[in-house]
């Protein structure tokens, strides 16, 4: 781990959803990170924590391990790893829902990964020693 | 933090939502909701003061919007910008009413 990054260990549970958020706040406090990369990035640090909390341990409550540093120059890029022991899962392989259905048409879900698979500049899930590891990116132009 | 304020006048309903509909607020918005809408048949969500909104949020006006086509109207005004983009993004600026 380099000097840069910065880390949260928390469990994962949708209580620690405000906490997870406070530390993503003071990273890009510190850069000139416009309002609506700020949220873009809130919005799919929500959502990824907040499927974890729901998914990876269930029934129990488990760790979730939570690093992220901002690096590089013009543009400066946000990197945030989600790192937990549950369950093996792709949130990637979960299928887009289908944007131009009508109210009645579209289902009640499946909008959060696709939120940030829209948002976010790189997504990408690996399954490693037994442990998920998901890194999202966003440069913050 | 989401504070939830809102006007009853007869059959209409005018909701003021200030602060973030995320994951740990939109449950208390959808209990809100669900008690507050059985007689009306006009909605209005006003999101002047809505700073944030995540899918959790995006699901309560997606379960208002179907209840209100059932019984009524419902609209969505003043979005701001970054709540605005999410609404593009998600198609939800076609599914809902936004003046």
């Amino acid at each position: 781990m380099n000097r840069s990054m910065k880390e949260i260990t928390l469990e994962a549970k949708v209580e620690n959803l405000e906490e997870v958020l406070a530390f993503v706040d003071e990273i890009l406090s510190v850069y000139d990170c416009p309002m609506k990369t700020q949220i873009q990035i809130d919005v799919a640090v929500e959502e990824i924590f907040v499927n974890i909390a729901h998914y990876a341990y269930t029934p129990n409550v488990g760790i979730a391990e939570i690093q992220a540093e901002v690096s590089g120059d013009n543009p400066k890029c946000f990197s945030i790893t989600f790192i937990d022991s549950g369950m093996p899962y792709d949130p990637l392989k979960k299928e887009d829902p289908d944007i131009t259905l009508t109210a009645e048409e579209r289902q009640i879900g499946g909008l959060g990964i696709y939120m940030v698979k829209q948002s976010m500049d790189e997504v990408d899930y690996k399954h490693e020693n037994g442990k998920n590891i998901f890194n999202l990116k966003k440069y913050l132009d | 933090m989401l504070n939830i304020n809102k006007e009853v006048n007869g059959k209409s309903c005018v909701y003021y939502l200030e602060g973030r509909l995320d994951t740990t607020t939109a449950p208390q918005l959808e209990g809100d909701i669900k008690e507050s809408i059985t007689d009306i048949n006009s909605l209005v969500m006003d999101l002047s003061k809505l700073e944030y909104i995540s899918s959790a949020g995006l699901r309560v006006l997606l379960s208002a919007q179907k209840t209100m086509n059932k019984q009524g109207s419902m609209v969505v005004r003043n979005v701001r910008d970054e709540v605005n983009e999410i609404f593009d993004v998600t198609g939800f600026a076609d599914i809902l009413t936004i003046e």
